[in-house]
């Protein structure tokens, strides 16, 4: 068999450096998204105009692949917008985060709906305010109840980075491509970035039962 | 005193309030009684604005409790609720349930609002749980500490929405008690109840609902003994309430 490592081990840093790019676009994705599909969820749990027309673009963005919507961001729209030339982390921070506040909302959203209207009301009659309310309930219980979906949702926003590759963003897919087309050793390096990407999201995975499990107030 | 005027409300098709007025006195202890359906517990929401009336007003004192949001901010700060599944704040402790609009609405410190709710507590007898959860509580004891997260925010009227409806017998003489007690000591209610002889013994007035309409309002033993209207008539028979001795026996 042609298995050959030794041409690839010098190159493993320069692999390992796309961590912090693959992290740095996860991380800024599942920030904003988190906030943004937290809105988003507030306005589509209730009826109304905003939140049919949330719903509209929740569900493009759930409904085309990510793959077109970097291009389409990246390639399309500097075609018609003049003067509009996103650099290739401009676009993928921008669609990453919105494409991850499309799935989370709908998470959110499922996690309002899961909360029993009953506690909403005993705290309006107690006169708790909407923001205590939110903050101090709806969260909380809400967190605990959807929060394995949530970090299935990190979990996948860590491997679709890896389509970041295509506006050639210098994530870790990226470096491979660069690794083996000049070592030609690409089993060796796929070998390496699979690891990497298998132990990022194992890490993830990990810690995320450790939060439920302390979020998990009904089994103390 | 609350002034209900020519109140209705709609869920979709069903007509569940039709031009209900009555004034309630503060100083009165009231008890509304009804089949299921009959409108009891919707006159009571929309009394603390968790049900928006489709048309009429509801006027505290002068204060009309839908013109604002401050109106009716103002209203629940002297109206407590405790509803018939207890609405405990599921992710926080007995204590923690009752601190929370403590901290939050009266703007009290950690410190204060423990010792005030530790005498709530007491109060219904729980002093041996106030680090359970919900979970972890009976249902007696659930009712019992919304009660106390109400009492502890020294309402001047609390609304009781069918308290032991979801208790089973044992758990609802439990629960009765401590609402015998409270009324004993001076605390005023509206409540809203399937327990006949309770409702005879803690109310002065009764307050006869049936298919959305105020049939009567009497002082409370003159209903059970004379109620004005015949429907009041067939129902107390259906409830098979037969006088004070199995009355007595029931929740004593």
């Amino acid at each position: 068999m042609n298995i050959d490592f030794t041409r690839i081990i010098p190159r493993i840093p320069y692999l390992l450096q796309g961590v912090q790019v693959t992290l740095t676009i996860a991380l800024v994705a599942a920030l904003i998204g988190s906030v943004l599909g937290f809105i988003i969820s507030l306005i589509t749990s209730k009826k109304g105009l905003l939140g049919r027309v949330l719903f509209l673009f929740v569900d493009f963005f759930r409904g085309t692949p990510l793959y077109f919507q970097l291009f389409f961001y990246h390639y399309g729209l500097p075609q018609v917008i003049p003067g509009f030339l996103p650099t290739a982390y401009h676009s993928a921070f921008v669609i990453f985060s919105i494409n991850s506040a499309a799935y989370l909302s709908e998470i959110f959203r499922a996690g309002i709906q899961s909360i029993d209207k009953g506690q909403i009301e005993a705290a309006k009659a107690l006169n708790i305010s909407t923001w205590d309310i939110v903050t101090g309930i709806i969260i909380p219980i809400g967190a605990k109840n959807v929060l394995p979906a949530i970090i299935n949702e990190f979990i996948t926003l860590i491997k679709e980075t890896s389509v970041a590759a295509v506006i050639s963003v210098n994530e870790i897919m990226r470096r491979h491509t660069i690794v083996a087309g000049t070592t030609f050793r690409a089993f060796e390096s796929l070998i390496i970035v699979g690891l990497i990407y298998y132990t990022l999201t194992k890490t993830l995975s990990i810690a995320g039962k450790v939060v439920e499990r302390k979020l998990r107030y009904d089994l103390r | 005193m609350i002034y209900v005027n020519q109140l209705n409300k709609h869920f979709k098709e069903s007509h569940v309030l039709q031009d209900v007025s009555i004034t309630f006195d503060p100083h009165i202890t009231y008890a509304i009684i009804g089949s299921s359906g009959s409108g009891k517990s919707t006159l009571l929401r929309c009394l603390n604005g968790l049900e928006t009336p489709s048309s009429g007003e509801i006027k505290i004192d002068d204060i009309n409790i839908f013109e604002s949001k401050d109106n009716l901010a103002k209203a629940r700060s002297n109206m407590g609720m405790v509803f018939q599944n207890f609405n405990l704040f599921e992710h926080k402790t007995a204590i923690e349930n009752v601190m929370f609009a403590l901290i939050k609405v009266k703007k009290l410190s950690h410190d204060e609002a423990f010792k005030t709710a530790s005498t709530a507590l007491d109060k219904v007898g729980l002093s041996h749980r106030y680090n359970n959860y919900p979970h972890q509580l009976s249902g007696g004891e659930k009712q019992r500490v919304s009660i106390a997260r109400t009492l502890a925010m020294s309402p001047q009227l609390v609304l009781f929405d069918e308290p032991t409806s979801a208790l089973d017998p044992e758990m609802t003489i439990e629960v009765l008690k401590v609402i015998k007690n409270l009324v004993k000591d001076g605390l005023k209610c509206i409540l809203v109840t399937h327990e006949m002889s309770f409702a005879k013994e803690v109310a002065d007035m009764i307050v006869f609902m049936d298919q959305g309409k105020i049939l009567e309002i009497t002082p409370s033993e003159q209903f059970f003994t004379q109620p004005v209207s015949t429907r009041a008539v067939q129902f107390l028979s259906h409830t098979q309430f037969k006088g004070e001795t199995q009355g007595k026996k029931h929740y004593s």
